[in-house]
């Protein structure tokens, strides 16, 4: 892993997984993918080295926005669909801060939808993990923005009519600098991601796809399943050929607009046929491609898709106060006070 | 008819109404006025009353823009009721103004803009400066458009740039009316046009034009007026809208306290000019987030408050409800929010450039469960300075979040601004945890109740809050029902033993008698100008007006029982009234309520007031 060079102070002491474990105890369901987060977030954290007291959790409502709770930081659990904006106010205070957001597809993608997207428009630092389980958790069962078309939940008994949102096409839609998919199985991927999340300047999407066992248990078993995982996923590099499958013989490639699978060996496709992942590429179009990218026809992408660089919203607030503040005659109240039109009685 | 001589008189007060179509420069013609009048040492108020649509169709009544001030010898308390003079550029203008003036007061007119279309347009029938309806005033029919354009001929300017300046014959003609000097317009035109002296001059010459015609009208020559000074402290002045000392004021508690100024805020009229203040201040360290919404911008505002800064949110009605959910979430967490709502003419959208005082009730109880607020509410242009700065100061040093209750008519209505010295405002001191001391989340403090505030990035304090229910001290998530009892009372208590530290409430009058007038918020300048017109005739009328609205000061109880009879004046349909039944219900109260999106006026109150004093 690369270091992580940024304004937010370092721990002098190299610290480890114990100095971020809280002493409340966890509340989810056993077998539910939000425990896999938290300890991913655990391993990580000691990696990226920043003070203890420099880590700021900030969550909406539903199961995983008890996160804050599970974990020794500074914490905030705010209201449903809000934790982005509340996270924008705590870092535009203090960027000094590492804030990282917790919150799931009904907290993001339905009531937060428009937070959402404005957080990641203004690329504003924050890391936002969001755990995709394609259901509401904590109300007991009912359909997300992220369900299937056709899910039949409690409150979809005939199946949705809605279509759903991939929050991939919405990160980058919102010209998302960052954007990165997990899936809870895989912690060491997980923990890689989180990792380039925290070194990335701007507004870092993390979405985990992760299994409710109670209420939509199996909703990514296709991706999970020993037997079918390695030709259903592709684990994008940065700077590697994008190569998938139990044989490693099938690869991604452009074809005129869009983007195909091929088989190496086949037609004549060589190696040197596949695309290579740039994931610092500025224009976001193959980026694209590759998050919307689903089966049966295509491998699911994971890893890190996107992570592009953009000045961050806080970074310019700074530049700007520095700037202004350079020019400025007026120092304080007191000047501001007697600016202008005065005149003494 | 003899000749009648040519003499000043003196008066104490006058109200002048200047409109126009949009164009026609009158907010600054006011403007430049006011501020000659300001200088010569009059007091004064003001109020812009200029349309909702920004660019209405030209000549048209939806499209005049007005200005009022009211200056005078004395204390001035409002923008005022009635004009004495009102200028009229175009018939849309005298169409719109004529019901605000006095009978027998003065009109100005460009008898020039009293064209056969523009009339029509202004929906005139016939030529009102020729069919007698004027009768009752004194209307001078000047030709300002031609003389304006004489003025200006041998600089080469063409008609429409000469027309630019015909707001400056009418300010000329003004100053000579009320033997005021030039210079001080001629010092802003030199500032204002520094680059283009060929503009300078033309508008020196135009004032100047208008100036010297009106010594030849015999109505304004046998007219001529003075307001004498003020007899005001002194002391170092400068003139200030309610909104911007609003942000001044919430300013000079972020640098009394040494916490950060950030504001989450959405645009809505009238609360807008807070933020586009605040937003110019990043040379003092400034935030300003304009948010996707108004939730966001109160929670951002939260977001920024658990981070350690003075977090602000400014809005109006339909914005402060959509802030409800998240004003519960301060509550619980007990972070020092500020929240300014500029009321205006509710329900829904309403009419957004009326002013209103309808969302007090909202403020007390517009949140789910037990969620309260402090709140204050300013009563002038010039108290918001205060009224916001005591608003955070109690916020920060009670931890809890806090509401300022302004208006649209303080928000853009001007008063003259006696320049307070930073120094001499009260420290703010916040209860900040230090680093790695015992702390624990909802531990308070025995005399405020007030909890501490750990700041994230400080060794040794991490903790979590949120909405959901804390222990007592401990601050872990909670179902228990008597905890839940206690935190309910606990945070009421810690909000209304801020009243320890409020002034008592005072009367002005005497201290008992037959009538006590209480008000609140905006409308103190009218209320006080009718109570003093009352006791000057020698009735028994008080005046209790209140600040401090959750809680309410100590001494609130006696002061209501103090007088035979009490009357409640709001611009509402009575909802202060219905709180002080609910917390004085052995006091019976009498209620005079306006809900028109107008202020009240002095005349319409002394009427009440004198009614209710002959009723038994």
């Amino acid at each position: 892993m690369t270091e992580i060079n940024n304004t937010i102070e370092k721990s002098p002491v190299k610290l480890s997984r114990e100095d971020f474990v809280s002493d409340q105890m966890v509340k989810w369901c056993p077998g539910c993918g939000d425990h896999a987060v938290l300890a991913a977030v655990s391993k990580v954290f000691p990696e990226i080295g920043y003070k203890k007291e420099n880590f700021v959790f900030v969550s909406g409502i539903g199961c995983s926005s008890r996160f804050p709770y599970y974990v020794n930081t500074y914490g905030f659990h705010g209201i449903h669909g809000r934790a982005t904006a509340i996270a924008s106010g705590v870092k535009i205070a203090n960027p000094k801060l590492s804030v990282w957001i917790v919150t799931g597809d009904g907290d993001s993608m339905a009531i937060g939808g428009n937070h959402f997207i404005h957080i990641i428009r203004r690329n504003i630092d924050v890391n936002l993990l969001l755990l995709n389980n394609r259901i509401y958790g904590l109300t007991k069962g009912q359909y997300s923005p992220t369900s299937p078309l056709g899910a039949v939940t409690k409150t979809s008994p005939y199946g949705t009519i809605e279509h759903p949102f991939n929050p991939g096409e919405l990160v980058l839609g919102a010209q998302g600098t960052f954007y990165a998919r997990a899936i809870d199985v895989n912690p060491k991927l997980m923990t890689e991601i989180m990792f380039e999340a925290a070194r990335h300047d701007g507004t870092s999407v993390v979405e985990v796809l992760q299994n409710c066992v109670i209420f939509n248990d199996g909703a990514y078993d296709e991706l999970t399943d020993r037997a079918t995982r390695e030709d259903r996923l592709i684990t994008l590099q940065a700077g590697e050929r994008m190569i998938f499958g139990k044989d490693r013989n099938k690869g991604l490639r452009l074809n005129g607009t869009s983007i195909e699978v091929v088989t190496i060996g086949e037609n004549g496709i060589t190696e040197e046929d596949i695309l290579i992942h740039d994931p610092s590429q500025h224009d976001s179009g193959i980026h694209l491609m590759l998050a919307k990218m689903t089966g049966p026809d295509f491998p699911v992408a994971l890893g890190v898709i996107r992570a592009a660089k953009c000045p961050t919203y806080d970074d310019l607030m700074e530049e700007q106060i520095t700037e202004i503040r350079a020019k400025s005659k007026i120092h304080c109240m007191d000047d501001l006070l007697n600016s202008g039109d005065t005149w003494t009685i | 008819m003899a000749e009648i001589e040519n003499k000043v008189v003196e008066m104490d007060e006058v109200v002048i109404r200047f409109s126009g179509d949009s164009g026609d420069g009158m907010q600054l013609t006011g403007t430049l006025f006011s501020d000659t009048a300001a200088h010569t040492g009059n007091d004064l108020a003001t109020f812009p009353d200029f349309p909702a649509e920004i660019r209405a169709p030209h000549n048209t009544v939806a499209g005049v823009s007005g200005f009022q001030v009211h200056f005078g010898s004395a204390k001035i308390h409002t923008s005022g009721d009635l004009c004495d003079v009102l200028i009229a550029m175009n018939p849309a203008s005298l169409k719109a103004n004529l019901r605000f003036a006095k009978k027998g007061s003065t009109i100005i007119t460009d008898v020039d803009s009293f064209e056969e279309k523009a009339m029509e347009k202004a929906g005139y029938a016939a030529n009102p400066l020729e069919d007698g309806s004027l009768s009752d005033y004194i209307v001078v029919k000047a030709p300002i458009r031609m003389l304006t354009r004489e003025a200006v001929k041998e600089l080469g300017l063409d008609a429409k740039s000469a027309d630019k300046s015909k707001n400056m014959f009418t300010l000329g003609m003004l100053l000579f009316m009320f033997s005021k000097e030039m210079t001080y317009t001629h010092k802003f035109l030199e500032v204002k046009f520094k680059k283009n002296p060929t503009v300078v001059e033309a508008n020196k010459r135009v004032l100047a034009a208008g100036f010297n015609y009106a010594e030849t009208v015999e109505a304004i020559k046998s007219t001529v007026s003075k307001v004498p000074a003020a007899k005001m402290p002194k002391g170092k002045y400068r003139s200030i809208t309610g909104n911007t000392a609003t942000a001044w004021g919430l300013m000079a508690a972020s640098e009394k306290s040494g916490r950060q100024l950030f504001l989450g805020s959405y645009p809505i009229t009238p609360a807008t000019e807070i933020l586009m203040e605040l937003s110019k201040h990043r040379n003092l360290g400034v935030k300003t987030f304009q948010a996707e919404d108004e939730i966001a911008g109160v929670t951002s505002a939260i977001g920024a408050c658990f981070a350690g800064s003075l977090g602000i949110t400014t809005t109006s009605g339909p914005g402060f409800s959509l802030k409800s959910e998240a004003l519960g979430l301060a509550v619980i967490t007990e972070l020092p929010l500020v929240v300014v709502n500029v009321q205006r003419s509710g329900p829904s959208t309403g009419m957004p450039t009326k002013s209103e005082q309808g969302d007090l009730l909202q403020a007390l109880y517009g949140r789910n469960g037990e969620a309260p607020m402090l709140i204050i509410a300013a009563s002038s242009p010039v108290d918001c300075f205060y009224a916001a700065f005591e608003t955070a100061r109690f916020a920060l040093e009670h931890m809890t979040p806090a509401i300022l209750l302004t208006d649209g008519y303080i928000g853009f209505g001007s008063e003259l601004f006696q320049i307070p010295k930073m120094d001499d405002l009260p420290a703010i001191v916040p209860p900040i945890a230090a680093p790695n001391s015992d702390y624990k989340p909802y531990r308070r403090d025995e005399n405020t109740l007030a909890r501490q505030w750990a700041i994230p990035g400080t060794e040794g304090l991490r903790h979590r809050i949120g909405g959901l229910e804390k222990t007592d001290v401990f601050g872990q998530v909670s179902t228990d029902a008597q905890n839940h009892e206690k935190m309910t009372y606990l945070r009421n208590e810690k909000v209304m033993r801020i009243a320890e530290r409020l002034p008592e409430q005072e009367i002005f009058g005497e201290p008992e008698g037959d009538l006590l007038v209480v008000s609140w918020g905006g409308t103190r300048g009218f209320v006080r100008s009718a109570v003093e017109k009352l006791q000057k005739e020698g009735k028994k009328v008080g005046h209790a007006h209140f600040r401090y609205i959750m809680p309410l000061p100590k001494n609130t109880r006696q002061v209501l029982s103090a007088y035979k009879k009490v009357v409640v004046a709001e611009l509402n349909a009575g909802q202060f009234v219905k709180y002080l039944r609910i917390n004085f219900p052995e006091i019976t109260f009498k209620e005079f309520n306006k809900v028109q999106g107008q202020p009240f006026t002095v005349i319409e109150l002394t009427d009440k007031f004198n009614q209710l004093l002959q009723e038994d």
